[in-house]
């Protein structure tokens, strides 16, 4: 083609540098609050400083970084997943239960039935076109309640059984426990995913515009139950770590899990409305929350109920800021 | 050999023959312009040669075989690309990947090359006149550059055939000559474009045949040079030339210039909005009925919404009552005493599932209510006394509006918006979709309401609707007015003369 008429304004909206601050601050806003916290706490804190605290910041965070990492993915493509809390705690004791068999059954059978219920959500959210708060909320509650039946109403525990199982969630490489290192690489995948395929930019897409990604020739549907798959998936790994971790099936803990990691993604940048977010953002509100729980714990005297009330307040202040940075960008 | 035609097409929906023994043609590298007013088909006809419908009868040929297409992306694989008037990209996603969704170049282990594509993308789009980053999202973009990407995307995927419904609407002049550009360079490919717009200076310039839908009929095709403008728009509205006006056709009776010395009750001055309209003024007087004429576009609606605070205006004042309306908000205008009646009567107007009684009352409940309480028995009072004035029928003030006919739902909106007391009353389309008892009782209501007072703004492409209901005709094109009919003058013949006026500027774009 070689016409070439007149060349299109295209900045009449806004200039590019001011563009790309907004794209910083919504980007690296996590990050950099991050940064600041880890300061402020290792100044405070001579506790906080030590190499072995950061493990254990690390090890904790590692299961809710896995539930925020699926969350991501259906956030961006402008869903919700509430059934993950309780899949982590199912799947946590469905791996106890099963570690009787041996490791690998330890790990599979709460992938299996945590992916098999991600499956129905995301057939019915993508096929049904019902609510995804609706379809998972009703996931929540049946998960919740097969944990109750496998457990007896939360009475029994079942132990790690498995010797090889309980040592994958005790030991560590370098000061680091082996359930971090899976972490960390079930993240990098996670990223080249989200940012370098075109599955990724799939998931973009859907949630940035259903409608256009279906005229661009997006496989919405596949898309949507895909996302809703890795979630289940990433839930029931995150339970089995638990499990491995803790050397049972506990029942109590994890409720309102999937709350902090809708909490965790959209401080790191996540839109909640989808079409937008990233994983390196996930990173730093869960370590963000990590870190903050943390401190909590090194002050000593302060309930650890009120980490509850900064997370909260650290939200509330995000949320304010990306809605206004999205109406800086979409200003007319 | 057409590249892709149909033949004898049909497309029913419930109650509505859409497509009526439809037959179009596009032959290689023609610009062939559809055109119609609303309702007329256009949209059916592209969905069916999209893969959106299906039709009901009749064939689809592309490049010489009979093909169906059982999705939009059945018939962009094929080579049929469709524009659409909103842009239907991603705005939050980079221009580069809006261009390649799911066509990224890809390096090694099947991911994205990232590098390639912004090199390629960057490439492609400076041939559309668009030299921005194209790793910024989208949507920071300006709609006339998103519009391009939006093109660039459609021929990319090796288009034969691009379709582009309205893809003028939202560009500026200068954009709208790079299109035409990119359109020239198509034509000399060998592709075949169907255009749509109302925009008749831009059929003129751009292209070869045409092809008149009116009321799901096909009324006429051929080369488009060889068609005056003025027999153009009186085949688009259906109204011959030589065609002697009937009187009584509508339910309007007559003139009510009652008050012609009377101070207007509403006063627009410069009305301007970017793009859309451009210096618009007229008053209206209490009991006159100011008609606005124009084709689909025009800028009609546009001005209305704007009167009614919901159209965001650059420029221009307006006064009701001789008060100036200082920064327009649908409730700042209600309470000046300004009534919209919305185009789209079920998506901006009525609630359907509410009954008639709620309707009418949630016009009333702020005015009426004291301490946020209303009594039942008034607003009983003030329905009862709507649905007798407006002989709206009904088995009664709960029934559902969804439930009722056109005509008595356009009652049960024009009830709600008096019950709120107004001056004056802006109506768009109101006879639309309603059958046609219904449409003179509507229109002998509007002569009612204007004898009692109200300055009424009657917006209708019924031409024939809009010269026996208007005592004035005020006619828009391009978003500016372009004339106005007076007097003995109101007759469709002058009002379709100066529809087709061919604008003096024409090879210029129009900047205000």
């Amino acid at each position: 083609m070689t016409t070439l008429v007149a060349p299109v304004e295209n900045d009449v909206r806004r200039s590019e540098r001011s563009d790309r601050i907004v794209d910083l601050v919504q980007r690296q806003g996590a990050l950099a609050v991050l940064v600041v916290v880890v300061i402020i706490a290792a100044a405070a804190f001579p506790n906080f400083r030590g190499y072995d605290n950061a493990g254990t910041i690390l090890i904790a965070a590692a299961p809710p970084a896995l539930i925020a990492l699926g969350m991501t993915f259906v956030i961006i493509t402008g869903g919700i997943d509430l059934s993950v809390g309780s899949l982590y705690v199912l799947g946590g004791v469905v791996s106890a239960y099963a570690s009787k068999w041996g490791f690998l059954p330890a790990l599979l059978v709460p992938l299996a039935l945590c992916g098999l219920v991600g499956v129905v959500n995301g057939v019915l959210i993508a096929y049904t076109r019902m609510a995804p708060f609706i379809v998972t909320l009703a996931a929540l509650l049946g998960a919740r309640g097969l944990m109750r039946a496998l457990s007896n109403e939360g009475s029994t525990t079942y132990l790690v059984g498995n010797d090889g199982f309980r040592s994958f969630g005790t030991g560590s490489f370098l000061g680091i426990g082996y359930p971090v290192w899976l972490v960390a690489v079930v993240f990098v995948l996670g990223m080249v995913l989200l940012s370098r395929t075109r599955f990724g930019r799939s998931v973009y897409a859907v949630g940035g515009s259903e409608d256009a990604a279906s005229l661009m020739g997006v496989a919405v549907r596949r898309t949507k139950v895909t996302v809703y798959v890795m979630s289940g998936l990433l839930a029931g790994l995150a339970g089995a770590i638990n499990a491995a971790k803790l050397g049972s099936g506990v029942t109590v803990l994890g409720t309102g899990m999937e709350l902090d990691a809708i909490a965790a993604v959209v401080i790191g940048g996540t839109l909640l409305t989808g079409g937008a977010g990233t994983i390196a953002g996930t990173i730093a509100g869960v370590l963000l929350l990590g870190v903050i729980q943390n401190m909590i714990n090194q002050v000593g005297n302060v309930p650890s109920s009120y980490q509850q009330v900064i997370s909260g307040a650290f939200l509330a202040v995000v949320v304010v800021a990306q809605t206004y940075l999205v109406k800086l960008r979409r200003r007319t | 050999m057409p590249l892709l035609e149909v033949t004898d097409v049909n497309k029913v929906f419930p109650g509505v023959r859409a497509l009526d023994g439809v037959t179009f043609a596009l032959q290689p590298g023609e610009v062939h312009a559809l055109v119609g007013e609303n309702g007329a088909g256009k949209s059916t006809l592209i969905k069916l040669l999209t893969g959106v419908y299906q039709p009901d009868g009749g064939e689809l040929r592309y490049r010489d075989e009979p093909a169906r297409f059982a999705t939009p992306m059945d018939a962009q694989r094929a080579g049929i690309s469709t524009i659409y008037q909103e842009v239907n990209l991603v705005p939050l996603m980079s221009v580069a990947h809006n261009l390649f969704l799911g066509r990224e170049p890809r390096s090694a282990f099947g991911l994205v090359d990232e590098k390639r594509m912004v090199r390629e993308a960057s490439e492609i789009l400076v041939r559309y006149g668009v030299t921005t980053d194209v790793r910024r999202p989208l949507g920071t973009m300006a709609l006339g550059a998103q519009q391009m990407v939006a093109l660039a995307r459609a021929v990319m995927v090796d288009a034969k055939v691009v379709i582009m419904d309205e893809p003028t609407s939202s560009l500026e002049p200068r954009e709208v000559e790079t299109l035409f550009g990119v359109i020239r360079d198509l034509h000399a490919r060998g592709i075949g474009i169907v255009y749509v717009s109302h925009r008749l200076d831009e059929l003129y310039q751009i292209c070869d045949a045409v092809t008149i839908l009116r009321d799901g009929k096909v009324v006429h095709t051929g080369r488009l040079a060889e068609l005056e403008r003025i027999r153009l728009v009186s085949l688009m509205l259906g109204r011959d030339m030589s065609a002697v006006r009937r009187e009584g056709f509508t339910g309007f009776a007559g003139d009510h210039t009652g008050a012609a010395d009377a101070p207007p009750v509403l006063k627009v001055t410069g009305l301007s909005s970017r793009h859309r309209l451009h210096d618009i003024s007229f008053a209206v007087r209490p009991g006159e009925v100011v008609g606005l004429g124009g084709l689909l576009g025009a800028g009609r609606s546009e001005t209305i919404k704007a009167i009614g605070g919901a159209y965001p205006v650059d420029a221009g004042e307006i006064e009701v009552g001789g008060k100036t309306l200082k920064n327009p908000t649908p409730v700042r205008a209600v309470q000046a005493g300004i009534a919209v009646q919305p185009e789209d009567r079920k998506a901006e107007g009525i609630v359907a599932g509410l009954s008639i009684r709620e309707n009418i009352a949630l016009a009333v409940l702020p005015r009426m209510a004291r301490l946020g309480l209303v009594s039942d028995r008034k607003i009983d009072k003030i329905v009862d006394t709507y649905m007798t004035r407006l002989r709206i029928k009904a088995s009664g003030p709960d029934q559902r509006v969804g439930d009722l006919s056109g005509g008595n739902q356009q009652k049960v909106l024009l009830a709600r918006l008096l019950a709120t007391q107004p001056r004056v009353l802006l109506l768009d389309e109101p006879t639309r979709g309603i059958d046609v008892g219904a449409k003179a009782e509507v229109q002998a209501l509007i002569d009612e309401l204007a004898a009692d007072g109200l300055g009424v703004v009657l917006v209708s492409s019924d031409a024939e609707e809009l010269v026996e209901g208007a005592d004035r005709v005020v006619v828009l094109r391009d978003g500016a007015v372009v004339g106005e009919l007076t007097g003995t003058n109101v007759t469709t013949e002058a009002l379709l003369e100066t529809i087709a006026a061919a604008a003096v500027s024409s090879e210029e774009p129009h900047d205000n």
